[in-house]
Order: C-alpha cells, then structure tokens, then sequence
C-alpha cells in the first residue's frame, strides 16, 4: 500500500506535482471569500451570557458606542478661551463624522438654570471668545460641579476634556464602519490641530478600542509574516545547507499556507487578531516535517544513494513519525474549539488545518520537487561533534543529582503557578508603543477610566421609575457607587431629578433633591423630556415606558478580578436594599473581565481532553502502555513549570494563554515521542536503561534540538505582536517547548534510569513499531 | 365685441405660450419657492382646530408604547402657528399643557404647566431639533408650514405612491435647524406633502416621514391622519395617529395665553 503510493508520487513526480497545485488553486480561490473583522465582539460567542446582556441592555436603552477625543491643552487649562474655541469647533465638526448621532463635550453641555419661573436651557458655552473672564468663570464653576460633567467630560482639575462622539453603526461591514469614524476623528484633530497649536489630542473609546485590535492585526500581518520566512529561510540555510532542499521547503510552507487560508474563505472563517497569525504558526509547525524528510534524503545521498532511493528511504523513515506528530500536534489545536473565544477555535481549526495540509503536502508535492529539482550534495558526513553525546555522559553521570533537583525545581514552579491571576483587559491587551495604549493610559492619568459597568434597574410596572421609593433606591445607589474606591464617574438619572427640582424652584440649593411625589417626578421628566436638544432623548437612561433605568458608572482600569468582584459587591448591595428590584450588569469591560474565567473553565475541559487523546495515540504509537503512562510526566510537566516561570514573568493570564496549555501539549509530545521510541527500542534491544538514554540522546538529541530551535524562534516572532493576546501565547508557548526540551533532556532520562529498571524481554512488533517512529536526523 | 371674441383664442394661446416661457426661465430655486407659495396658499384661512391624537414610539427592538393627548392649534398669520398641547396619558402627567408659539425663523416660545407644582415654567431654549417628547418627531417636523422656514430648490418631478409629485430641496433658514435639507414629495393635485426625508449635519439620510390617510376638511383643508416618521440611524420610529379632527371650533388667542395653560385640563 505504501509502496505504491511511493511509488506513483515517484513514478510520476510532475502529475503529482500539477495535482497537488490543482488542489492548491482551487484551495486558494477560497481567499475570495476572506474578509477581515476587528470589532470587539469576535472575542465572544453568540451564547455568551455577558454579549447577551449587553446586547439586551442595547435593545432596551440606547446604544452607546463612542469615540472620544481627549484634549489636553499645554496651559494645562482647558477653561482659556482659546481651548474652549477649540472644543466648540471639535464638537460641532465632529457632528459631520460618519455615523456620529450625538456630539457632546462641555461646550454644548445643556445648562439649566432658573430665572423665576423661566427655565433657561442653553449650551454652557455657546460662544466661548465672546464670552467674559467672568462668564467662563462662571461656567467653569458650573462645569466642575456638575456631576454629569466632572470626571467624564472634563477632568476635575481643568486640565484635560473630552469630546464625546456617540455612534450608530450599522450591522453590516461594522468593521469598514469603525475604521471610517476612527480615520474621520483623527483627520479632523489633525486639522484643528493645524488652527489650534499647543494642543494635545488623545483618541479612545470603543471606536478606537477596534481600531486597535485592527491596527495590531494588520501590524502582525505586515511584519510578523515576513520576519518568520526570513526566520524560516534563514534556519533552514543552516540546517540543511541545501538550495534545493530550502526552496522546496519554501514552496511547501508557501503553498500550505495559501490553501490553508483559502480553505478558510471557503468555510467562511474571517480574518481577525488571533487568525492572522495562523500562517507564522503553520510555518513554524510545518517546517519540522520537510526538515525531517529533507534532511533524511540527505543523508541517503551523502551515503551513495541514487536520488530517487534516497527519497524513498527518506519517506519510508518519516510517514509514520511525521504523521504522528502532525496528528498529535493537530489534536491539540483542535481542543481550542472548547474555548469560549470564537476567534481562538478559528485558530486552532484553521492551524490544525494547515498542519494537516503540510503534512500531506510534505509527503507528496515535496518528494515530487525535490525529484524534480536539481540537488548537489558533497559526500562528506557532517560533522558530529559528538557534544550530543558528551551531554548524554553528563546526564547520566548525574542523574542521580539532576533527579531531585528537577523533582524540586518542578514542585517549585509547579507552586509558583498558583500566583498566577486570570486576568481579561482590553485595554492592556495593548503594548505601551500603541497610540490607543497611550491615550487610554493618559485618559485614565488625567480624567477617568475606560471600563464602564452599566447597571439596568428593572423596576416592575410601566412609569414606575417616577414612584419616589424608586427614586430613592436609585439616588442611594448612585451615591454609594460614588463612594467606591474604583468609581471614577456615575451617570445616574437621580441627578437630573435632583438638579430639575432645584430649577424649578428659582435654583434654590437646598431643593437641590428628589421631588417628593409621582406626578410632579413625571412631569418634571416630561418637561426635561421636551428640553432636550437634537440626538439626545432620554432613551440613554430610561426605557420606553419608564418602567427601567440604567446606572451608568465609569471604572479604573482594573484588572478582571477586581471588576468582577466589585460587580458582585454592587449587586449585592442592591440585592440587600431594594430586594424587588431586578438588577443586570452589563458593559464590554464586564464581558472582557468575565471571559478569562469561563474561558479558563471550558480550556481545561479541553486540555483534558487533549490529554487523554494524545495520550491513548502515544500508547497505540508505541504499542506499551508503561511507556504511554511514563509519557504522561514529560507531556505534563512543561506546561506545569512553564505556567511557574510564567507566574515570575507576568503572572497575569489573558483568553489567549487559557488555551496555551492544549495546544503547547499537542506539539512537545512529539519530543517525548522520539526520545521514548529511540529509548524503547534500545531497552527492547537489551540495552539497560543506561544505554537506552545513551542510544536516545545520541539518535534523536539533534533533531529534538533543532526542531525545538525552529518552534522556539517561531513562537519567539509570535511574542513580538503588539497585541498581547498573541504575543503572551507566543511567549508562554515558546517558554513551555524549551522547558519540554530541558525535561526531555534532563528529567526523563534520569527519571528513567532511576525506575525503569526491569529487564526487557525483546518483542518483535516493537522493533517494527520502532521502525515507523524513527527519524534519521 | 364679436372682433375680441374672435381673438380669444389666439390671445390664449399667446398668454400660454408666454408663461410656458416664464416656467422655463424660472431657476430650480424660483421653482422651489412658488411651489412652496402656492402650497401655503392653499392651507391659508382654517382659523383654528383641535385634534384627538395618540403617538406610538417604538424603538429598535420594537417594543411600544402610546402616549394620548389633545393637540389645540390656532393659525397665525405670517409666522408659524400657536399650539397647545395637553397631555392626557401616562397617567402620572395628565394635565401637564404644553404652549409653543413657533416661529419661522426665530427660537420658540414655549411655556409648560405642571400641575404637581401648580405652576407654569417658560422654557427659554434655542432648540427646535429636539425630540418632541421623546418620539422621533423634532419640535421643528411638527410646527405649521410657513414659507420663511426655507430656502426652496425645485428638484423634479417624480410618481410617488401612484401620485404626479414635485420632488422639493428644502434648507433650513433657521441657523440652529438640525437638518442640513429636507427633501419633499408634494403631490401635484393638493400640493399635499407625502413624504419627507429629513438629513443631518453629515448630510446623511437621518429619518423618513409619510403621511397616510389624507381627509379633507371644510372642503378645503387637507390633514393626514397618520404621520409615520422612521429614524433610519436609530432605527427607531414614531406614528402619530389623529383621531378625530375638528375645524373652526372658536378658538381665539385667550385660549393660547399662558392663563390658559392653567385651566387646560
């Protein structure tokens, strides 16, 4: 069956050559369909019960998707006529952005005040140059009071304002949608820059927040791609010293990835921040394959062998180990489908894909080329420097130290681990060198947090908003949420009761409170109502029949644990004052800070499984069940050290590091795999534990080193995103596939040799099955 | 006498001829505006009325609620219309009136009655885009007709819902107007508007309103008894529905003061 498979690839290189290119083509045409998204909710499943009450929340009372410039002014006061010309031009400007439905800024702040029975409605400042010091003086006051203003709108010391551009967005091409308002901002504070010199201009919120996840992916894209194939081409040179043998492995991982990604407009996967890196994780997972099967071919030349023979022998070494691991490293990829992130089952299925695509494509088109190709190789063994063999000494000398040692180091990690804090932060998800990084750490510096928590007060029946009970549960809770360490601002409908009945009696500060009965509340609130000015209505706080209000509160950045635990800490509060009332919680920080825990919790299902699947094919692989359990401590142990030194790092887990346990797995079985075959069929062999760690090291000790070399460096290039989902698992994954090494290395064998020390009787079907998982590298 | 009425028809033809020329000479804007003329013309002399009405607001995710209440106008002469409006669901602002003597091209006047406070409150406010009680309808989409409002541009002709129309570019004369233009389907045979699209400062299409159910009064007053306005941003939309409609009831300006904001119940 083999052979003839062999052979007709063989037989026929340019048929197998033109069917493979055929398939490839018709893969790729797929990327017709490929479109990218960066808007925050591909983070979440449709089943995910923070989007749904977000989404509930957004159905019941107004969208409230933003874009908001910060304006720091050099005189570090924002009241100077100068600045707040400024903010008046930037605000009725920003009414011609894109999608913009409401502008809202200090400037065009509605100010009510009272003149006898007059109720004055107009914009704090309406004409801010022709206004006098003492007006601005004035209104400056007011604004600095004025709760809805202070911390939100404009930061309590005068220094900084925001800008406030409220969008509606369609459901169609959202992305193109955020991409437009986002380009549209920042070329209308490059022009009133240009007018308004000594200004500073800081672009956040949601808008921006998209911005950036676009920004980073595109980044990824542009530089993390190219630097991998210079990476690639590069290693590949050193290994193989081949022309041939390094063009032939480009074509395969070229190709591989373009089907890969065709397939993946074919089954209608988008692009996004965690898929577009799906090509620098193919190609570091495929390279190992074609250096495998090269490098073997290789050495069948170097020994005299005809090119076609040393093909053959090269394929008939490596089919079997090379599918093994392709399959194990695939089964591990796939396990992120447990994970609650949408975009990370994109990735693991996108990238198990592409590494089953290599492997099919490493054991046809390859051979073809390499047939095809001219190849000139110097008869003259490379150099073994026997330093491999040295280090196999050392181990074994002190194996009886090296043991207890690892054993220690490992407890010592594996407790380091539980320092570890999930932790889910948009805004941290970005490096410090990213211009949203730095506007939302100097928002948060000089005005107030990003995070929102929005609180929907469900009060019963239609109109019960204006019964006083409620009114008061709902000033309460506004002012204990003010009371809270983490508030930075709360927007609460409270106030404008409270600020209402004060205008209505000629502004006198001590009605400055909650009217005292229903019907003078909804009227007030129908006069306030018939007040607004144009894009503002009252949706924003109250539903269609007053029967539900929203609490709207601004937050620190904090991290998810701390939100979530303040989350609970206020609906508990609410729980325990006003127990009749129904309360949801709902905000994209929330559903940020709650996704690393949930996703925690289905990842570990997940590796779990991987677990128990790599670990039944390592047992059928190497057809012994003590190997199969001995397996189970160099597969584990990785991820357990690698979470320690993690834990010393950052100790900070994000979505992307949930799911590195799994995928980390599926690809260093392979070095357990390779060493416990050699070693196996050396202990089959008679050898004693002893020689069979020896026999290890020396057949398979460089080609786990180098492939280790090659998946470090590509995990390596991973952890150079700019954004930190990627680049946290690049990092913990390349940490993990070292560690794997060190404990393939330096545990293993002397857990071996101090355990394994029954005699082994010789099997027969374990030479063959030995024989499959032999690489030649 | 026999000689000139044998000349008549020639005179006709002349005169025909002569303001066939006069329609082409007119520019778009010329057009626009003895459109917008003759359509006042139209509407002049109803001296008052008072509706029944109910508005049903509905948001994105179509949920509804109504809201009843009685709409008094008084026509006013060369400016925009006076109108009371007395609140008679929810229950919790029954009798809350509301005054606004609108004006072309100058803010509002607007005074409220509370009863819970058993006052009446000007409200002093340069807006006019503002929704009016909380529907999609802005104060300025509700207020009479007038010709100062606008500046006119005659666009084309066009069939809308079966109806001959003139299809009419609409700017805001008012500097605090939330609309860049209105564009207008006026149907040719009452000069009746049918549908409105209303845009916003970015001069994108921001609602569409139509009317529906056109009734004649005093043989001469059209008035539709259902204003749909769809919000196409927000997606939110607002019907305003007239129940029963009454012309020429002996209203007069005392009914439109601010002592009479006190006793409309």
């Amino acid at each position: 069956m083999r052979a003839v498979w062999l052979n007709a690839i063989l037989l026929r290189p340019w048929l197998t050559l033109g069917l493979s290119l055929l398939l490839i083509v018709a893969a790729a045409v797929g990327s017709k369909n490929l479109y990218f998204r960066g808007d925050y909710k591909i983070f979440f499943g449709p089943g995910n019960a923070q989007l749904q009450a977000y989404e509930d929340m957004q159905s019941i009372f107004s969208k409230s998707e933003n874009a908001s410039i910060v304006i720091a002014p050099e005189s570090g006061d924002v009241f100077s006529p100068q600045t707040l010309a400024l903010i008046k031009d930037y605000t009725e400007a920003a009414w011609r952005i894109p999608y913009a439905t409401r502008v809202d800024s200090i400037t065009n702040f509605q100010h009510t005040s009272a003149e006898e029975d007059d109720l004055l409605v107009e914009d704090l400042f309406e004409d801010p140059q022709s206004m006098s010091q003492a007006e601005i003086q004035k209104a400056r006051q007011v604004a600095l009071a004025e709760p809805a203003l202070v911390d939100k709108m404009v930061a309590a010391d005068g220094k900084a304002a925001m800008i406030n551009i409220t969008v509606q967005l369609p459901e169609e091409q959202l992305d193109q949608a955020f991409r437009d308002v986002a380009a549209a901002a920042r070329q209308l504070s490059h022009e009133l820059s240009e007018t308004y010199p000594q200004h500073q201009f800081y672009h956040t919120g949601i808008v921006y927040l998209n911005d950036a996840f676009v920004t980073s992916a595109e980044h990824d894209a542009s530089t993390l791609v190219p630097l991998m194939f210079l990476t690639i081409i590069l290693m590949l040179w050193i290994l193989l010293r081949s022309f041939t043998g390094t063009l032939s492995t480009v074509v395969v991982l070229i190709t591989t990835i373009v089907a890969t990604m065709g397939i993946s407009g074919w089954v209608g996967i988008f692009l996004s921040t965690a898929t577009v890196n799906v090509p620098t994780l193919v190609m570091t997972l495929a390279v190992a394959d074609c250096v495998h099967v090269i490098s073997s071919m290789l050495y069948g030349l170097r020994q005299g062998k005809s090119k076609a023979e040393a093909i053959h022998y090269a394929m008939e070494l490596n089919l079997m180990p090379v599918f093994i691991t392709s399959v194990t490293t695939a089964i591990g990829f796939l396990t992120l489908n447990f994970s609650d992130v949408p975009i990370l089952a994109d990735l693991g299925n996108l990238t198990a894909m592409g590494i089953m695509l290599a492997f099919v494509l490493s054991v046809t088109m390859l051979p073809a080329l390499l047939l095809l190709l001219p190849m000139r190789v110097t008869v003259k063994q490379q150099a073994s420097s026997g330093r491999m063999e040295a280090f196999a000494e050392w181990v074994i000398a002190n194996h009886k130290r090296l043991l207890p040692f690892t054993v220690v180091l490992t407890l010592v990690a594996i407790g380091a681990t539980l320092k570890n804090e999930v932790n889910d932060q948009a805004t941290e998800y970005f490096n410090k060198s990213m211009p949203f990084r730095f506007a939302a750490d100097y928002q948060e510096e000089h005005i107030s947090g990003m995070a929102t928590m929005d609180f929907g007060l469900f009060l019963g029946e239609p109109s019960a908003l204006n019964k006083p009970e409620n009114l008061q549960v709902i000033a309460e809770f506004t002012q204990w949420l003010r009371e809270q360490p983490e508030i930075d601002h709360v927007a609460s409908i409270s106030d404008t009761f409270m600020r209402l009945n004060k205008n209505m009696h000629a502004d006198d500060n001590s009605y400055y409170r909650l009217p005292e009965d229903r019907e003078l509340a909804a009227q007030y609130l129908l006069l306030y109502e018939m007040s607004l000015p144009f894009g503002l209505d009252l949706n924003n706080q109250i539903n269609l029949d007053k029967s539900a209000t929203r609490v709207m509160a601004t937050l620190e950045n904090l991290g998810s644990k701390e939100f979530t635990a303040f989350e609970q800490r206020a609906l508990d509060w609410l729980a325990q004052r006003a127990p009749q009332i129904e309360v949801r919680a709902s905000s994209p920080s929330l559903m940020f800070a709650h996704i690393g825990e949930t996703n925690m919790a289905s990842m570990l299902r997940g590796t779990v499984l991987a677990l128990i699947l790599i670990s039944a094919l390592l047992v059928v692989a190497l057809r012994s069940w003590k190997m199969g359990a001995i397996s189970l401590l160099p597969n584990l142990l990785p991820a357990g050290i690698g979470f320690g030194i993690w834990a010393v790092i950052s100790g900070q887990i994000n979505m992307g590091l949930s799911v590195v346990m799994s995928m980390s797995l599926g690809i260093i079985v392979d070095d357990t795999v390779h060493f416990l075959a050699k070693y196996q069929r050396a202990r089959k062999d008679g050898a004693d534990a002893e020689q069979a760690v020896r026999y290890a090291f020396s057949s398979v000790g460089r080609a786990l080193w180098i492939t280790t070399v090659v998946l470090v460096s590509g995990f390596a290039i991973l952890s150079f995103s700019n954004f930190g989902v990627n680049a946290d698992m690049g990092m913990l994954t390349g940490i993990i596939i070292l560690v794997a090494l060190a404990v393939d290395f330096l545990f293993l064998p002397a857990f071996l040799m101090v355990f394994d020390k029954s005699s082994v009787k010789k099997e027969d079907n374990a030479d063959d099955t030995d024989k499959k998982l032999q690489t030649t590298v | 006498m026999i000689r000139i009425r044998s000349f008549k028809p020639l005179f006709s033809l002349l005169l025909s001829l002569l303001l066939v020329i006069q329609v082409q000479a007119q520019t778009a804007e010329e057009k626009g505006l003895a459109i917008a003329k003759e359509r006042k013309q139209r509407d002049l002399g109803w001296q008052d009325n008072q509706a029944e009405a109910s508005m049903i607001l509905r948001n994105a995710s179509r949920q509804e609620i109504e809201r009843r209440m009685r709409l008094l106008t008084l026509e006013v002469q060369n400016d925009g219309d006076k109108g009371l409006t007395i609140f008679d669901q929810p229950a919790d602002v029954k009798g809350t009136a509301f005054l606004n003597y609108s004006h072309a091209i100058e803010p509002d006047e607007q005074w409220m009655y509370l009863p819970a406070l058993k006052r009446v409150k000007r409200i002093a406010s340069k807006n006019k885009s503002g929704p009016f009680m909380g529907s999609e309808f802005a104060f300025e989409d509700l207020s009479s007709f007038e010709v100062a409002k606008f500046n006119y541009k005659y666009l084309r002709d066009e069939q809308y819902e079966g109806m001959d129309c003139f299809v009419i570019e609409q700017q805001p004369a008012y500097e605090h107007s939330g609309y860049t233009k209105l564009i207008t389907w006026l149907d040719k045979e009452h000069y009746r508007a049918q549908k409105v699209e209303f845009y916003d400062r970015k001069d994108s299409l921001l609602k569409t309103l139509t009317m529906h159910d056109y009734q004649l009064y005093l043989d001469k007053y059209w008035r539709p008894m259902k204003l749909s306005m769809k919000n196409h941003q927000t997606r939110k939309s607002t019907d305003l529905i007239t129940h029963e409609l009454r012309f020429r009831t002996g209203l007069s300006e005392d009914d439109f003061s601010q002592a009479a904001l006190k006793r409309a119940k």
